[in-house]
């Protein structure tokens, strides 16, 4: 901050005071202006920013520390500091009590006038800075982030905003690729924990003794390679907010554990004996139908109830496909900034095309095609020859029309989508793990 | 022609005159002037702070200036005060015509050490450029190797040049009043 965007205002009845310290301020290159009564220094203070204001105590009418008083109603942030000719014990700590920074002694030694004035504005470059990096992390909200206009993503964004406020535990449904992870984040930075870190857990790749130690940390030796201490992802969310993704995908046994610590909010590391308390919000999110596992018995009914509070239904690309266009826009605004390319829209019938399409991967296929696409488009526009497989395969059809051969290109589409992951391609065509091993091996397709 | 003009208030012609008249000379590039001074020091005394107001100083120095004066220095042998701080070495006005100066607190004897006439007249000269500086519109210089950089107790005059920094030496050429007598100062 340099010294002229910084104001002072001197209030004091002495006028040789006043006129001294101001002089000695607007050499300093301070912006300076002086009042000398209570009356007039609360007028400057409706028409212009000050940062620190020097007050006297013994003033005509309302002395200083009243117009202390009144200032740090105005402003809490305005950095006050008291001088005086007639120090006193009770009048010093009323003023510092008050939120005064300083307590000083009329005549003062132009040394500590120095230090005391830098020590101030030090402070207020610290105020204005913090000041300045909460609106920045107001400004985050991630909601900029979630494109759309259809009424699917609205009532979504809606309840968003609702539920943000609250500290209930929240439950994210939606099929992969939907983005529940960002609206996961997006709940956060609009709490009232956004200033605390939202920790996000994948619960769906862990084996069962990783999950437990991932959640609740573990002691020094409490298993073989555990060499140190470590805070789980429990404690690090301690006053944020948990994100449990794939809450589906977890064991009976960690159900029964997540069950407790979302009950008492208190764990115990492993290998532990000391219990920990942490406060958290918890967000989960699933793809599975938990209803239908609750009653099969492959899901916790006391769990589900406690996760499920709030519910939050993420629609599928396929039923909302106005959302379509803007969110291919989106991303190609997005990688033409980040892949330095002078992509600036979609021909029409890319978009066409898009917008036909089923999107079983969600938004995280439809940036991956624009991805793709990105990467091959040398001109303005991207093209549908620039378009990966399935629309290349469905515009140009060169494999034939039976279903045989559609059902073929299909799973192989998905294969090359999912990366080979079995378990996610399965997951998308809707059919077991054991089906589309069988199917693989029908087509003879090589990985 | 235009002159800063050196005024030593009750002490005479003082011996360290010739060294203050050529180095102002130098840093702003203008002819200085020596000039008695009728001011009574003893006005000025305030009796509960056993000092002198250099504030009161200052206005009776720019009371009635020479025709010819752009700046007036005023150099005094007693200790200053303004009546928020316990001392001042100097003061001056902004953008103004005066400014005074004290060798009081310059000298080593103030200190309780002996006396290094040589080491005050190089102090006094460093503080008249200063408060000169301020004069001419310069505001406290936050490098430290600048005659203009704030001093607020001796060692800091001691550790300081005698000099302007290139950053101050481009705002005193900016400065309009400095512009608007360019053709009577000096050139390299």
């Amino acid at each position: 901050m340099k010294p002229e965007n910084l104001g002072i205002l001197v209030v004091d009845d002495e006028p040789s005071v006043r006129n001294s310290l101001c002089q000695w301020f607007k050499i300093d290159g301070y912006r300076v202006d002086t009042a000398g009564e209570a009356n007039e220094a609360l007028k400057k203070l409706q028409d212009n920013h000050w940062d620190i204001i020097l007050l006297d105590i013994k003033m005509p009418g309302m002395d200083g520390l009243d117009l202390q008083k009144r200032i740090k109603q105005i402003n809490k942030n305005i950095i006050t500091i008291i001088i005086t000719a007639f120090a006193s014990v009770d009048s010093a700590v009323r003023a510092l009590k008050e939120g005064a920074f300083d307590y000083v002694v009329k005549p003062i030694d132009p040394d500590d006038l120095s230090h005391l004035i830098n020590k101030a504005v030090e402070r207020r470059k610290l105020v204005n800075e913090n000041i300045q990096l909460r609106q920045r992390v107001e400004e985050l909200t991630f909601a900029d982030d979630i494109v759309g206009e259809s009424q699917g993503i609205k009532s979504v964004m809606k309840m968003v905003s609702t539920v943000a406020k609250t500290d209930s535990t929240i439950m994210i449904r939606g099929e992969s690729g939907t983005g529940k992870e960002l609206i996961a984040r997006a709940i956060h930075s609009n709490s009232n924990r956004k200033y605390f870190p939202i920790i996000a857990i994948n619960c769906g790749a862990y084996p069962e003794g990783l999950l437990e130690s991932e959640l609740f940390g573990h002691e020094k030796g409490a298993f073989t390679g555990a060499i140190y201490l470590r805070k789980g992802k429990l404690e690090m969310a301690n006053k944020g907010t948990i994100f449990l993704d794939e809450i589906g995908n977890i064991s009976e046994k960690m159900q029964m554990d997540l069950l407790r610590v979302i009950e008492t909010k208190q764990f115990v590391r492993l290998g532990g004996d000391k219990t920990i308390s942490a406060d958290f919000r918890v967000i989960s999110a699933t793809n599975k139908d938990l209803e239908k596992a609750v009653k099969e018995g492959g899901f916790r009914e006391d769990l589900y109830y406690r996760l499920n509070v709030v519910s939050i239904v993420l629609p599928p690309l396929r039923e909302r496909k106005s959302d379509i266009p803007l969110l291919a826009r989106h991303f190609v605004n997005y990688y033409a900034e980040s892949m330095n390319k002078n992509v600036v829209d979609l021909s029409p019938q890319t978009l066409e095309v898009l917008t036909k399409y089923a999107w079983p991967g969600n938004i995280r296929e439809l940036r991956n095609v624009i991805e793709r696409a990105m990467v091959g488009t040398n001109g303005k526009r991207i093209e549908v020859k620039t378009l990966s497989s399935p629309f290349l395969s469905s515009s140009n059809s060169p494999e034939g029309n039976s279903l045989e051969e559609i059902e073929k290109a299909h799973i192989k589409n998905i294969l090359e989508q999912a990366g080979w992951n079995i378990l996610q391609a399965a997951n998308i065509l809707k059919i077991s793990r054991l089906t589309l091993y069988n199917k693989i091996k029908k087509y003879n397709f090589q990985k | 022609m235009p002159y800063i003009y050196i005024v030593p208030i009750g002490q005479g012609e003082p011996p360290w005159a010739k060294s203050l008249e050529n180095m102002i000379s130098r840093s702003f590039r203008f002819d200085v002037k020596l000039k008695n001074s009728d001011i009574s020091l003893p006005d000025t005394f305030d009796i509960s702070r056993n000092q002198y107001n250099s504030s009161l100083i200052l206005l009776r120095l720019i009371a009635n200036p020479p025709p010819d004066a752009i700046k007036i220095l005023g150099v005094v042998g007693v200790d200053l005060f303004i009546p928020i701080l316990t001392f001042v070495f100097g003061e001056a006005q902004l953008n103004g015509i005066g400014s005074v100066v004290s060798s009081h607190r310059l000298d080593d004897r103030f200190y309780g050490l002996p006396e290094n006439k040589e080491l005050m007249t190089q102090r006094l000269i460093k503080e008249a450029v200063h408060e000169l500086g301020h004069t001419f519109g310069l505001i406290h210089c936050r490098d430290a190797p600048c005659v203009m950089n704030a001093s607020t107790y001796v060692e800091n005059i001691d550790q300081k040049p005698v000099d302007l920094c290139p950053s101050c030496q481009k705002n005193l050429k900016a400065e309009k009043f400095y512009q608007r007598f360019s053709s009577f100062r000096w050139k390299k």
